[in-house]
């Protein structure tokens, strides 16, 4: 009896399975399909007449003498001096993420332990705040720092995406935070804590989780964003987002799509990373807002 | 709390929102009433023996630099940018009311507008990947809920990667794969055996490839969610349903979906607001000649080659914000009824 409830008939289990399998070709083999193309010459990847070319590199072969090439990404890496770009987005999203998360986290710490009414108003804004669009945020800015000379520089990057990304990480936090028990730290002030001591040693040895399922989602808008790094920063300084749209322009014309090709792989593979290990901690961010909201 | 504790701990965080988010909105409202100066011309005629005069126009380019100089917003414009031919075009509107030929006709002309081709596709995209997305997800989720346990995994782990893939990034992967030469597109060609059937010449092709694009970025969010909506459909409420002979359509139907309404209302806002900001596809997919949106017009009037257009990106972005503005509204007054219900 148990499990009748669950039990179901071959036929629907095999329908099912079948549209699950074909909604995860649907969803991986664009993946699969750019990262053994990006091995390849042009020719192949984009051939107006078969695909089988991309397929056996019947074109690389040709020309360079073997299926696989890696000019792709020799042409992407050093010619055009990715891995600055790659440095630049690293230097970000680590700031970013740890800013953001310091910032957050005390925020998000006072929103759940403050009995004041005007933690509503500051909840709201964020959320208003939050449905913003970047790029009319951005627009707001921009002339200001042109006149105060800081902009293209990586630390006007940082903040700027640091205070973007505060809403959602003080909503977060907010409501991780009132998942834990307020007898924690109201007994360290019982004990003559002040409230910053009995945060420090109360609530952080216990708040790892949500920090990191909340870091996670202010690393991916960090390392995602085309719309504040690609007008705030100067050419020198430009992430690799920004940098993979300038190849568009400038590359196409040149007959090196495969710059782009190798550089786009080279974007998705920390992403691909992420979602590996931390699969579990990101369905969780996904579901926390909806299951109570 | 006492208020100044409160204030400590959120000191840096709302500093943060007020400088980084509240002032620049406040800002574009400011530059949206300025214009940029026009270049100052000087006339001179210059007259030649037997040659006849001619009047020469040239840039004096100290006089434009010094007028910047001193009135660096522009020249106040009041509400003139608003009313022009690239955002609101109200005179444009009328006219073409004047002397239209019929209700195509007046479509098509307005159509040709800036602002309203990208309210256009904006609208449009939104209207069909929020729906597609959210049936998608919820027929994923259904389906995957039915499968060995073997298969979940997988699932779950492929349907997060076209979810938090750079937009930009996902977006091209798309495009190679549906462009004349990508794998898809030149299928397409050889199947219909037309080798003018591609994204660049065709807008409707354009749009549909964006659709699908969209589609297959967010029916991954309302899967997740919908997944773990499903788990907590009660157990008892099913097992009641089949006793009374409920088949496995009707209780999907009667005790599945209604179970699952305020995470498909929850799914359906967010997606709203998320799918109204479509911009990043755009650049991917170089479809601006037959798809805009209002975030792609402020982002192309501040990467310009010359000067940045700021009076006009600011008051596509004031556009912007009040259509956010009258989508969020009805979120924000749940989440603050949400709110209150928890403090008492």
């Amino acid at each position: 009896m148990a499990d009748a409830v669950y039990r179901r008939p071959p036929l629907v289990v095999f329908v099912a399975s079948g549209f699950v399998v074909l909604w995860l070709i649907i969803a991986a083999f664009p993946f699969a399909w750019t990262v053994w193309g990006s091995f390849k010459v042009q020719a192949d990847f984009f051939s107006r007449d078969t695909w089988w070319h991309a397929l056996f590199g019947t074109n690389t072969t040709r020309l360079t003498g073997d299926a696989f090439t890696d000019a792709g990404y020799y042409g992407a890496w050093v010619i055009t001096r990715f891995w600055r770009a790659a440095l630049s987005t690293g230097i970000i999203t680590v700031c970013v993420v740890v800013i953001s998360l310091s910032f957050g986290t005390l925020g998000g710490y006072a929103l759940a332990r403050s009995t004041h009414p005007y933690r509503f108003v500051i909840l709201i804004f964020a959320l208003f705040f939050r449905a913003m669009p970047e790029v009319a945020v951005v627009s707001g800015y921009l002339y200001p720092f042109f006149v105060l000379n800081i902009w293209g520089y990586l630390p006007t990057a940082i903040i700027v995406l640091v205070a973007l990304n505060q809403p959602f990480t003080l909503w977060m936090m907010y409501s991780f935070f009132q998942g834990i028990p307020r007898d924690l730290d109201e007994s360290a002030l019982v004990d003559g804590c002040t409230r910053f001591q009995a945060f420090r040693l109360a609530i952080v040895p216990v708040m790892w989780p949500g920090v990191i399922t909340t870091g996670l989602f202010a690393f991916l808008l960090a390392y995602n964003d085309f719309t504040v790094t690609g007008l705030v920063l100067s050419e020198n300084n430009q992430t690799m987002v920004p940098k993979i749209a300038s190849y568009l322009g400038q590359i196409q014309s040149q007959g090196n799509v495969m710059y782009a090709v190798a550089a786009v792989v080279s974007v998705t593979i920390p992403i691909f990373l992420l979602v590996m290990f931390f699969q579990r901690y990101l369905v969780s961010g996904l579901t926390a807002g909806a299951v109570k909201g | 709390m006492p208020h100044s504790t409160f204030f400590r701990f959120m000191g840096p965080s709302l500093l943060a929102m007020l400088l980084f988010i509240a002032l620049p909105i406040v800002s574009i409202v400011v530059q949206s009433l300025y214009i940029e100066h026009p270049q100052v011309l000087v006339t001179s005629e210059t007259c030649q023996p037997f040659g006849g005069c001619t009047t020469t126009t040239t840039v004096d380019a100290a006089a434009t630099a010094q007028l910047r100089e001193e009135q660096p917003l522009g020249q106040f414009n009041a509400l003139g940018t608003y009313m022009d031919r690239n955002h609101l075009a109200f005179a444009e509107i009328a006219e073409i009311f004047r002397t239209s030929e019929g209700p195509s006709d007046v479509l098509s002309r307005i159509y040709n507008l800036p602002l309203y081709k990208a309210l256009a596709f904006t609208i449009t995209y939104c209207l069909l990947v929020t729906p597609l997305a959210l049936i998608l997800g919820l027929l994923i989720a259904l389906a995957v809920n039915t499968v060995p346990q073997l298969l979940k995994g997988p699932v779950i782990f492929f349907s997060l990667v076209p979810m938090l893939i750079t937009p930009l990034v996902g977006a091209l992967i798309l495009y190679w794969m549906l462009n004349a030469e990508g794998i898809l597109g030149a299928t397409i060609q050889n199947l219909f055996n037309d080798p003018t059937l591609s994204t660049r010449t065709s807008a409707p092709l354009t749009w549909a490839t964006l659709i699908a694009y969209g589609t297959w970025t967010n029916a991954p969010f309302s899967f997740i969610v919908f997944y773990a909506g499903l788990q907590a459909v009660p157990r008892d409420t099913l097992e009641a349903a089949m006793i009374d002979g409920a088949s496995r359509l009707e209780r999907i139907r009667y005790v599945v979906l209604p179970s699952l309404k305020p995470l498909i209302l929850f799914v359906l806002l967010v997606q709203l607001m998320d799918n109204f900001r479509v911009f990043e596809p755009i650049i991917s997919f170089n479809a601006a000649a037959n798809a805009t949106s209002l975030n792609y017009l402020i982002y192309s009037s501040l990467n310009t080659q010359t000067t940045q257009l700021f009076g006009s990106a600011a008051a596509t972005s004031v556009i912007t914000i009040g259509f956010i503005a009258v989508l969020i509204v009805p979120v924000l007054l749940r989440v603050a009824r949400e709110l209150s219900a928890v403090r008492t």
